[in-house]
């Protein structure tokens, strides 16, 4: 029997298990899982001194309910969150970017993510969960990872294995950035579309609709016509992939996609602008624009070392 | 033997092997599967064989396209390289509670539903690739006259075992998820188990299989052996 544990009095509406993901299994039909926002997965991790790929609760619009009991811990939530702090006789107003200490009885509250879709909540320790393939991420589409693979629900308790020394409340003033454009390269199927439909695709705009979980985002907006085949032979994906299927609409591969597709690709979501593209709330405008390689890479280098400077100062 | 290596994104390598869809060709593709896989290289994260593509997927952190593309131009594949593959039966069951589709196929196929059975059953086809969904078989080949498209609706849930036909291949539907294929018939047996974590892929490319019919009173008791 654990003597720390959560019990999760509202699950929120899609509230899972993630850490980095699993890797080499494609080949299978496995997905990386994984947290979707990477950056904030790591930055919440840090703020409560874990390893960086300890597992985390992610969740998305409205996050669960938890209620604490045991020996003192910390927790933070990152993303752009609204969340509250219940103890014994106090609500408090809880603030994203900073640890707090919890202790029994306490309550965090997650209301709901702003004008984003996914949030993280650390614990300071180790969830005591089941690890597939070196990864306790929930894959709900395969049922694999954690919780039998599937979301948390109401009345769960979920215990933890141990809990961090290092209670050392940490901070940091990092702020979400919006993006306006999401950068691509050009997908190997660029050339079925139609000079009109290239067109359309970097120069108009999309609306991110409400068909978009953590397997893809579907958009809306102007067609984009194929003039070549509106099917291909199935051939592997990868995440950040835009298909476009005969209705014209564009499809990106999110992080449990499908390992298969047959629909042409005309671009794939630069690295660099993954973490963004996937905070995109159902309503958001997305136009996208076209990159090289070479600057791909050297973006994705910049943004990397940004996350680097960012968790030093943790 | 790979005609044309080029980038998909910043963190994947794409080899194409050819436009066809044949045993030749996706054997080479399994050969380069087989040995970049074995070669260990620092940085590949995902390797994804199809019927002609192979698509390698990298940490941006630890290599780049250059290097990825680079090893490949330079690959030592080893020809002894044997495909390990198994000869695997498959029970089916086609009642009508399974046949979701067989009306349709009758219509598009123009054939009775004894002669599509006929043509389906006791015939080995060669497992080309898996995924889509985790451990989901890719089989060929049907023959000429069994080939029809996918649905024009995709259905929103495809029952588990569910096996299907589209163009000239069957599959198996390894858990319950969308999907458009041509329901034939279902099959008790697990295509895909997580819990075995070394092989949770009954069937794999390589792979031969052939289907054998079953009744609904055998599919019934099937798990209770």
């Amino acid at each position: 029997m654990s003597i720390n544990y959560l019990d999760i009095i509202r699950p929120g509406i899609n509230t899972t298990f993630q850490d980095k993901g699993r890797d080499h299994l494609y080949h299978i039909g496995i997905p990386f899982s994984g947290a979707m926002d990477n950056r904030n997965y790591l930055i919440a991790n840090k703020l409560v001194s874990n390893h960086l790929d300890s597992a985390v609760i992610e969740f998305a619009y409205q996050g669960p309910q938890i209620k604490y009991s045991g020996e003192k811990i910390n927790f933070a939530i990152t993303g752009d969150v609204i969340f509250s702090i219940k103890k014994k006789d106090t609500e408090i107003e809880g603030k994203c970017y900073e640890s707090y200490q919890i202790e029994n009885g306490d309550e965090i509250n997650i209301i709901s993510t702003n004008k984003s879709v996914y949030g993280y909540l650390a614990l300071g320790g180790e969830f005591d969960l089941k690890f597939q393939w070196n990864s306790c991420s929930i894959n709900t589409k395969a049922s694999i990872g954690s919780n039998d693979g599937k979301k948390l629900d109401v009345g769960q308790r979920i215990n933890l294995k141990k809990i961090n020394s290092n209670k050392d409340i940490k901070k940091t003033n990092y702020i979400n950035t919006k993006i306006e454009n999401i950068r691509v390269i050009k997908g190997t199927n660029f050339d079925y579309f139609s000079e009109e439909g290239k067109k359309i695709f970097y120069e108009k705009e999309f609306t991110v609709s409400k068909l978009t979980d953590r397997m893809g985002m579907r958009l809306e907006g102007p067609k984009i016509d194929n003039i070549v085949n509106t099917n291909i032979k199935s051939e592997g994906l990868i995440k950040g992939v835009i298909q476009v299927p005969a209705d014209g609409n564009p499809i990106i591969m999110l992080s449990d996609h499908g390992t298969i597709g047959g629909y042409p690709k005309i671009g794939v979501v630069a690295s660099v602008d993954y973490d963004r593209l996937v905070q995109m709330s159902p309503g958001s405008k997305v136009k996208f624009k076209e990159i090289n390689l070479s600057d791909a890479e050297t973006l994705f280098k910049l943004y990397e070392m940004e996350t680097q400077n960012l968790l030093s100062q943790i | 033997m790979i005609k044309n290596i080029s980038n998909l994104g910043d963190a994947a390598v794409y080899c194409d092997f050819g436009s066809e869809v044949n045993k030749t060709i996706n054997s080479k593709v399994i050969k380069y599967f087989k040995t970049i896989k074995k070669n260990n290289i620092e940085g590949i994260n995902n390797l994804t064989p199809s019927y002609n593509k192979l698509i390698i997927s990298f940490d941006l952190n630890k290599t780049s396209f250059k290097q990825v593309k680079n090893y490949l131009e330079n690959i030592d594949l080893e020809d002894s390289q044997k495909i390990n593959s198994k000869k695997l039966e498959i029970p089916v069951c086609c009642d009508e509670k399974f046949s979701m589709d067989i009306k349709r196929l009758e219509e598009i196929l123009k054939l009775t539903r004894e002669k599509i059975l006929e043509k389906f059953l006791n015939k080995e086809y060669f497992c080309y690739m898996t995924g889509f969904i985790a451990g989901m078989p890719f089989l060929g080949d049907l023959d000429e006259n069994m080939r029809a498209q996918r649905l024009e609706t995709p259905r929103v849930k495809v029952p588990k075992g569910s096996v299907a036909l589209t163009e000239q291949f069957a599959n198996i539907y390894t858990f319950e998820s969308p999907g458009g294929w041509n329901i034939l018939g279902n099959t008790p047996l697990d295509i895909f188990d997580s819990s075995k974590e070394d092989k949770p892929n009954l069937i794999n490319p390589g792979d031969t299989v052939i289907f054998k019919e079953i009744t609904l009173d055998q599919y019934k008791n099937y798990n209770e052996y």
